[in-house]
């Protein structure tokens, strides 16, 4: 097996707040090895944000890592200064980020503002237009020269998000973190954006760090899935093992969840009935015990840690899936 | 969709169809060309003094008559506006220029150097500006450099308030949160993506702030605080012709009609360039 790329060992990150400290992270754990897809699955609030911020060292002021390591190639991010994380940013480790119609600059045009991102490179202004050029066309934009001179309100969503990839792509990254990049687009223009996502990463041999809660998507582009519930991760292993065979209780209802496998049509889609539980004043044992319908007493009392090997689940029950 | 345009063929193209920027546009250039050409173009000295003609209406050799001291007041105007001129000019730019960086700062800064900013921003402006220059000119004398830094202290905050709640809304914006991502440093982000979105609205304002500084020019100097006579400036041409109204309206009406002309041109052409400026209406038919 290559050497992962990105190596999150027991990372803790909590919020100072004023009713007090928000676990948000708790010892959370992720490999992305290298040229491989990861996604990251988990409803709003559960720590994929924080956990992004974390790699890219763009945290809140109000974060505080507490323990744990980056290992980004065998370095560790969170001991580098300012200066060199700066540096790592945009060269090594790329980000696409949600929304494309907020995401580029409104008064600069497309070709300006992608001969910028190549600002660390000594090329001539016209070979950064050439490779600004080439990048849109590699990314499926149509007459990309002429779409330089426009601004980002000229182009639809999907041409922003596709420029938005583009330019994240621009200086070859190791690692692409792709934060919900297609929960903005409609549905048709979601595959579409998805399909030149592999292939682009078949073509720069990156690895992609790929959050969504859309689980069609997640099926569709990853390798390996890590599902996160409330700042821990309660299931982690290769797309099949975790789709085909939900170990972990939450994992299994959130796949009820997905419209796309309800079989029967029906008027009341199934919920997870309840919700995250309070963050700064942590329940004991396992955290998603309030929701769980097969909580036994020691659910209660102890911490289920991810066991298992390649297909791991936190979770003290013996195997439930189907 | 048609194609993108070049800045000023983008501007006048839009100033055609809006007829008061149009109108507004030709007010400022027609001053600006009286003003800039006022040595060539008035017909005496402004401060050659006549006595034998004194106070008498427009006519044939001296258009808008003359004053108490029978000088010319056309020339008078036009060598006023040279002063009124001057003082925005540079009046506007430096504060706009320290606004901006102060601005800046304090948006994008550390907390405290905001707060302590903010509260200097605001005691400044906490002054009546006519109280504020009067404490000033006891101090230091009238002059038309006392004037000018007044007008820079007391505009200084407007400016810098202006940019700081731009700077501010921008750092929570998306794109700017994508270039930290895509590892650009401060000063980029800055340079590249906080000025040229601050730009816009701080030229429209500096274009609004004409008349104002102009004005207050005027009003400083009819209170005897601006420029020491004999100088010509539309204030003093004011105050010399309040004295003498039951002689003669024409230095009044004189010294005011350019006051007027000023703020209707700046006000008209300034809220034309706010609609121009706005890139999402760039490139689009109307």
């Amino acid at each position: 097996m290559s050497s992962p790329v990105l190596d999150i060992r027991g990372l803790s990150i909590s919020y100072q707040t004023d009713t007090g400290s928000l676990q948000a992270l708790r010892d959370v754990n992720l490999v992305v090895e290298e040229g491989r897809i990861i996604g990251i699955v988990g409803e709003s609030g559960c720590g994929k944000s924080t956990l992004i911020s974390a790699i890219i060292r763009l945290l809140a002021p109000n974060a505080q890592i507490g323990q744990g390591a980056v290992n980004f190639k065998g370095g560790d991010l969170l001991g580098l200064s300012p200066e060199q994380m700066r540096s790592l940013r945009g060269d090594e480790i790329s980000m696409v980020f949600q929304d494309p119609m907020t995401s580029l600059n409104p008064v600069l045009t497309i070709g300006r503002q992608m001969s910028d991102v190549q600002h660390r490179s000594t090329a001539s202004r016209a070979e950064k237009r050439a490779r600004s050029v080439m990048m849109l066309e590699q990314v499926g934009i149509p007459d990309p020269e002429s779409q330089l001179q426009r601004y980002p309100h000229h182009l639809s969503g999907g041409m922003r998000q596709r420029v938005a990839i583009a330019m994240a792509l621009m200086a070859e990254p190791s690692l692409l973190i792709a934060d919900e990049p297609t929960t903005a687009l409609d549905a048709t223009l979601e595959v579409q954006i998805i399909h030149r996502l592999k292939e682009l990463q078949r073509e720069f041999g990156c690895s992609i760090l790929f959050i969504s809660h859309h689980l069609g998507v997640i099926a569709e582009l990853c390798d390996e899935v890590v599902v996160m519930y409330a700042g821990e991760v309660v299931e982690a292993g290769s797309l099949r093992d975790v789709f085909m065979n939900p170990k972990h209780p939450y994992t299994q209802k959130l796949l009820e969840c997905d419209p796309a496998r309800i079989a029967q049509p029906t008027r009341e889609l199934p919920v997870i009935e309840g919700s995250l539980p309070n963050l700064v004043n942590l329940p004991n044992g396992c955290i998603f015990r309030e929701r769980c319908s097969n909580a036994v007493s020691r659910c209660g009392a102890e911490r289920p840690l991810l066991s298992g090997d390649g297909h791991q689940a936190a979770c003290h029950l013996p195997d439930t899936s189907p | 969709m048609t194609k993108p345009r070049g800045l000023v063929s983008h501007t006048f193209s839009n100033l055609k169809k809006d007829p008061l920027g149009m109108a507004g546009f030709v007010l400022v250039s027609i001053i600006l060309l009286l003003t800039i050409f006022a040595p060539w173009l008035a017909p005496y000295d402004p401060l050659d003094v006549d006595v034998q003609n004194r106070l008498i209406g427009p006519s044939a050799a001296h258009w808008l008559g003359t004053d108490q001291l029978g000088r010319d007041i056309l020339s008078r105007v036009l060598f006023g506006g040279q002063v009124a001129l001057k003082v925005s000019l540079v009046a506007i730019s430096v504060s706009m220029a320290v606004g901006l960086v102060l601005g800046m700062l304090a948006g994008l800064g550390p907390r405290w150097l905001d707060r302590i900013l903010v509260i200097l921003f605001d005691t400044v402006r906490s002054f009546p500006t006519i109280m504020f220059a009067l404490a000033i000119v006891a101090l230091t004398g009238p002059s038309l450099n006392t004037v000018i830094g007044v007008i820079i202290i007391t505009s200084i905050p407007v400016y810098a308030r202006v940019v700081r709640t731009q700077t501010r809304a921008l750092r929570e914006r998306d794109f700017i949160l994508a270039e930290r991502a895509m590892g650009a440093s401060t000063g980029r982000i800055l340079r590249d993506h906080v000025l040229p979105n601050i730009a816009a609205p701080l030229f429209i304002l500096a274009s609004m702030d004409v008349p104002a500084v102009v004005g207050m020019e005027a009003g400083l100097s009819f209170l005897g605080l601006g420029v020491s006579p004999p100088t010509p400036s539309w204030g003093s041409i004011l105050n010399d012709g309040y004295s003498y109204l039951r002689n003669s309206p024409w230095p009044i009406i004189a010294g005011g009609i350019p006051l007027i002309t000023v703020t209707l041109g700046f006000t008209f052409f300034g809220e034309s360039l706010r609609d121009i400026f706005d890139p999402k209406l760039r490139g689009k038919d109307k």
